[in-house]
Order: C-alpha cells, then sequence, then structure tokens
C-alpha cells in the first residue's frame, strides 16, 4: 500500500476519533492541571475572571486536609485489603474451572461472571440490603453458623470491609477470564515432565503455574488497581462515604468538592494527586515485572 | 481418589455459584414480595405471594419508561457513533502508512493512564459553555470515540491481508468504499466485541451521568435508582424492582452474546 495521498487519506480517516479524543479528553486534562492551580469556585462558575491562580495553594491545602488523609487512606485499604483478595479469588475460580475433572465450565463461568456485567449501582442497592443488621442476608447466614447480628454499613470498622466484600463478588469473575486464558496458554508437557519427576500437584502450582503466570498477574494486578483506586459508587449509594467518613474515597471527595460545593480548583488538585498514585503504581509493578523477568 | 477429588471439586463450584447468584436472585424475588414483606427474620427468599405492583408502581408514579429510554437511547447512539469512530481510525493506524504514525498510537496508548475523573470538572464546564449539561448530547459527545476501542480495532485490522485492500483498490473503489465495504465486513467479530462493550459501559455508567443530568427527565438509570434509593430508603421491594429494570437488560444481553464479550476480555488482557 506505498501511495502518496495515503498520508492525507488517513487523516481523514482519523480526524474524527482524534478531533474528539483531542477536545474532549486531552485539552481537559490540560485544563484541569491549569485548574488545579486556581481558587476556581462557584462564583469564578459565572464569570472566569473570579478565578486566581495560586501556585501550589491547592496541593498545600491537601496536606492540613484531614479528610484528604481520610479518603486517601480508606482508598489505600480498600485497595491493599481488596486487589489482592479479588486476585487471589479469581485466580481459584480460574484453576478449579480449568481443572480437567470439571464438566458443564460454560454454566459455571456464566454463574461467576453474571456479577460483572450488573450494574454497580443496582447491585450496591441489593447489597445494602444484603447488608441490613436485621434483615439482611449475610446475617441471617452468619446466625446459623452461631455469629451474632454485625452492623455491616453502621459500624465504621465494618463499612469498608463490606464494601471490599461486594467488590469482590462484583469482580472476580472478570480477572478469573483472564487467568483461564493465560492457564490455557502453559503448555502441557511442563506438568506432564514434572509429574514423571514426582512433583506434587502443590509443587507444580509454586514452580510451574505461578511462574508462567506472572506476566498475566502483573497485568491483572495493574488493571485491578487502576479500577479499585476509582472507588465512588459503593460509597456513594451505600454509605454517602460514612460511618464517620469511614468509606470516603478520593473520588467521592473529589466529586462533593467539585461539585456540590464546587471548589474545584482544589477538586482538580485531588484529581491529579488521583492521577499521580496510579501512575506510580503502574510504573512500580511494571518494574517488578521487567526485573523478574530478566533475571 | 479421583472420585473424591471429583465430588470436591464439584461440591466447591457448586457453593460457589450459589454464593455468587443469591444477591441477583434474591433481588428477583424480593421485587415480587408485597411492600414490606421481606422485612422479616429469617429473610424470606421466596414470596408467599408474587406481586407487580413494584413495578407497576415504578412506571405510573415514577417515570421509569423515560430512564428506560434515555439509558436505552444513549447506549446505543453512544455505540454506533463510537464505533464509526473509532473503527476509521483503528483502521488507519493498522493499514495507511503516515509520518508519525507509530508515535501517534503510542501516545494514545500511554495516555489510557489517565483515569476519567481528571476530565469530569473541565469538561462539565465546556459543556456548560455550550450549553449542553442536561442534554443527551452531555453524555454522548465524550463517548465518541474511545483509545481502547481504537486499538482493539486496530489488532484485529492488522491482521486483514493487503492484497485485499490492493485487490479492490484496482478494481476502482475508493478508499472509503474500500473501508465500508471490504474492512467493515471483515472487522465483524471485533465490532461485535466492542459494540457490547460499549454499550454496556454506557448502560452501567453512573458517575458522569450523576453530573450531567441534572434534570429528573433526564437521568439513565443508575442515576435514577440511585436517587431512588437514597430517598425510599425503607421501601426495599420498589428498590429492588428498579435494581431489576437496571440490570435486567444488561444480564440477558450478556447471556446472549457472551461469546464475543469473554474474548474481547481476552484480547484485551493479552496485549503485551
Amino acid at each position: 500500500m506505498e501511495n502518496r495521498g495515503q498520508g492525507r487519506i488517513a487523516f481523514f480517516f482519523l480526524a474524527p476519533a482524534l478531533l474528539a479524543i483531542g477536545i474532549f479528553f486531552v485539552l481537559p486534562v490540560l485544563a484541569a492541571l491549569v485548574m488545579s492551580f486556581t481558587d476556581f469556585d462557584m462564583y469564578s462558575l459565572a464569570n472566569l475572571d473570579y478565578a486566581r491562580f495560586v501556585g501550589f495553594r491547592n496541593y498545600l491545602r491537601l496536606f492540613d486536609d484531614p479528610l484528604f488523609w481520610k479518603a486517601l487512606g480508606n482508598t489505600l485499604y480498600f485497595l491493599l485489603a481488596g486487589g489482592p483478595l479479588s486476585i487471589a479469588v479469581s485466580l481459584a475460580a480460574a484453576l478449579l474451572l480449568n481443572a480437567r475433572l470439571v464438566r458443564f465450565k460454560t454454566f459455571f463461568r456464566l454463574a461467576y461472571f453474571a456479577p460483572v456485567v450488573t450494574t454497580l449501582v443496582a447491585v450496591s442497592v441489593v447489597w445494602r440490603f444484603v447488608y441490613h443488621p436485621r434483615f439482611g442476608l449475610l446475617n441471617y447466614a452468619l446466625s446459623l453458623v452461631g455469629v451474632g447480628s454485625i452492623d455491616w454499613l453502621g459500624d465504621p470498622h465494618w463499612a469498608m470491609p463490606a464494601i471490599i466484600l461486594m467488590a469482590v463478588w462484583k469482580n472476580f469473575g472478570y480477572n478469573m477470564i483472564i487467568f483461564i486464558a493465560g492457564l490455557q496458554n502453559i503448555p502441557r508437557e511442563l506438568y506432564e515432565a514434572a509429574s514423571i519427576d514426582g512433583a506434587s500437584p502443590w509443587q507444580q502450582f509454586v514452580s510451574i503455574t505461578l511462574p508462567m503466570l506472572a506476566p498475566t498477574t502483573v497485568f491483572i494486578s495493574v488493571i485491578t488497581m487502576i479500577g479499585y483506586f476509582q472507588l465512588f459508587a459503593e460509597p456513594y449509594v451505600m454509605t454517602q462515604g460514612g460511618p464517620l467518613n469511614s468509606t470516603l474515597s478520593i473520588v467521592l471527595y473529589m466529586y462533593q468538592q467539585g461539585f456540590r460545593w464546587w471548589s474545584m480548583g482544589y477538586s482538580a488538585a485531588l484529581a491529579f494527586v488521583l492521577f499521580a498514585f496510579i501512575l506510580a503504581g503502574s510504573l512500580v509493578q511494571t518494574r517488578l515485572q521487567k526485573r523478574a523477568g530478566a533475571r | 481418589m479421583k472420585k473424591g477429588m471429583q465430588v470436591l471439586l464439584y461440591g466447591i463450584l457448586i457453593v460457589t455459584a450459589a454464593v455468587t447468584l443469591a444477591p441477583l436472585a434474591w433481588m428477583v424475588t424480593v421485587s415480587l414480595m408485597p411492600t414490606g414483606a421481606s422485612s422479616a427474620f429469617p429473610p424470606p427468599f421466596l414470596p408467599t405471594q408474587v406481586t407487580f405492583e413494584h413495578y407497576a408502581a415504578l412506571f405510573s408514579r415514577g417515570n421509569l419508561g423515560r430512564y428506560l429510554f434515555n439509558s436505552a437511547f444513549l447506549s446505543v447512539t453512544v455505540t454506533l457513533v463510537s464505533l464509526v469512530f473509532n473503527s476509521l481510525a483503528g483502521y488507519a493506524f493498522a493499514k495507511y502508512r503516515f509520518a508519525g504514525r507509530e508515535s501517534l498510537f503510542k501516545l494514545l496508548i500511554a495516555s489510557m493512564i489517565i483515569p476519567s475523573q481528571v476530565t469530569m470538572l473541565p469538561l462539565f464546564l465546556m459543556l456548560n459553555k455550550m450549553g449542553l449539561i442536561n442534554t443527551y448530547m452531555g453524555v454522548i459527545i465524550p463517548g465518541m470515540a474511545g483509545i481502547f476501542g481504537i486499538f482493539l480495532i486496530r489488532q484485529f485490522a492488522m491482521a486483514i491481508p493487503d492484497s485485499l485492500i490492493e485487490a479492490a483498490r484496482i478494481d476502482g473503489a475508493s478508499d472509503f468504499r474500500i473501508y465500508w465495504s471490504v474492512i467493515l465486513p471483515l472487522c465483524k467479530p471485533v465490532l461485535i466485541t466492542l459494540a457490547i462493550f460499549t454499550f454496556m459501559g454506557t448502560w452501567n455508567d453512573f458517575l458522569w451521568p450523576l453530573i450531567v443530568m441534572t434534570d429528573d427527565s433526564m437521568y439513565t438509570l443508575p442515576v435514577a435508582l440511585a436517587n431512588l434509593s437514597l430517598e425510599h430508603v425503607q421501601d426495599t421491594e420498589l428498590m429492588m424492582a428498579g435494581s431489576v429494570m437496571t440490570v435486567l437488560p444488561v444480564l440477558l444481553l450478556f447471556v446472549a452474546v457472551q461469546k464475543y464479550y469473554i474474548s474481547g476480555i481476552m484480547a484485551g488482557g493479552v496485549k503485551e
């Protein structure tokens, strides 16, 4: 396809998408960066002249804002407890579904995957009732094994674990599918050779499955982390960030600052802090993989 | 030994499936109970008497028909528009040679790391200036093109042999004609996959419609449901009916086309 007019035609083909991305994605990102250095607020909304540059004041204000630290801590709690838990459940489900003894794989896969495609807001509403201290399914199930009633969403110690549990339920099917693809890429001969050498299933798992899955696991960790950093709908619907701000997430705080109090400059600074964390987390994880791969 | 192993495996699989599906099944059964019937201990799993009053109430007293239309209209429109935009660009990246192609593509991929929340505030101000807050365009415009979609189509289109395109060119087909009648039909599987992803993504999206749609008549289902659930905290059966109406369309769609959906996840998952 060597043709003089290629560049021109490619331009026409690319123009609609690139214009849309440029105007409604790239430009807002840059504008948000500028905004994060201003005191853009409700008055600036009516008249742009009221917005002034304030340098790093928004970012400095974050340091002194206990709610920001609370939101950051909560988000990291959600991420560091929920992320690994959800990846572990995904891997376990993938191993089960990949077992040669199992039939009806399509049915089980469908069942495990169903929560992934459901609407987050709707299942948050459902789970709010699952967690109901008196009439909820979970406390009923626990009462059968002798555990007393827990006020899941009303107790600051239990609210975040409750949200984590729901998030794992909602998400594990997605990573499970990627793990299954990864498992199917591992050559059968490796296991056959290992069992001839007398390796137990556990030894095979540790010395064949896990290392061979490493690239898949890194990919899954990165996308899981990115998704978990953006926690929003669950606390919005189930707890509104409470009780005692125990489920206030960065994005929820950003939303409140930006669209409830209209402190848009401050909210933009929050957005960039979120971005910085996501970027740093992704870089660290891919670095680790490269280093492990080089060995 | 093998037999025992198998029983154990199935036991775990079945219990996991039951636990996974229980909240969804309960959502449906509670939505069919008379008002207040679910607030009992032990929690009833099946309705003693089945009623559709909550669905009727959502349509007659609430605005459910309108929300359903809003969600369906926005999801279909965003899907169609973004399919055209993304396939044009994905095809150009795959099959046209132009200066800066690789670096431009790499830049796009790299920018996927930027969370969409970063764009929300300026995007809101922009659309506000354009008078598009509380309009369908407010949701459609930011969804017109997507980097992931361009990526997916490029990967697929790269596998199309150049000879097919050359043959069409020799037959005198224009570039747009080749795109429309050669490339698009060949890309059908990936287009279907992308269509499902986009449709479901738009249907399930919450944060952006929550920001852009300020008037009740413009709400999408998730926004309306979140509102309902915060106002009618006590009315469990009504909320469950609202949840069913929100979840059911995408769940049915998924069951119908799961093959394409799953293959899309795998295509995204093995991109290294």
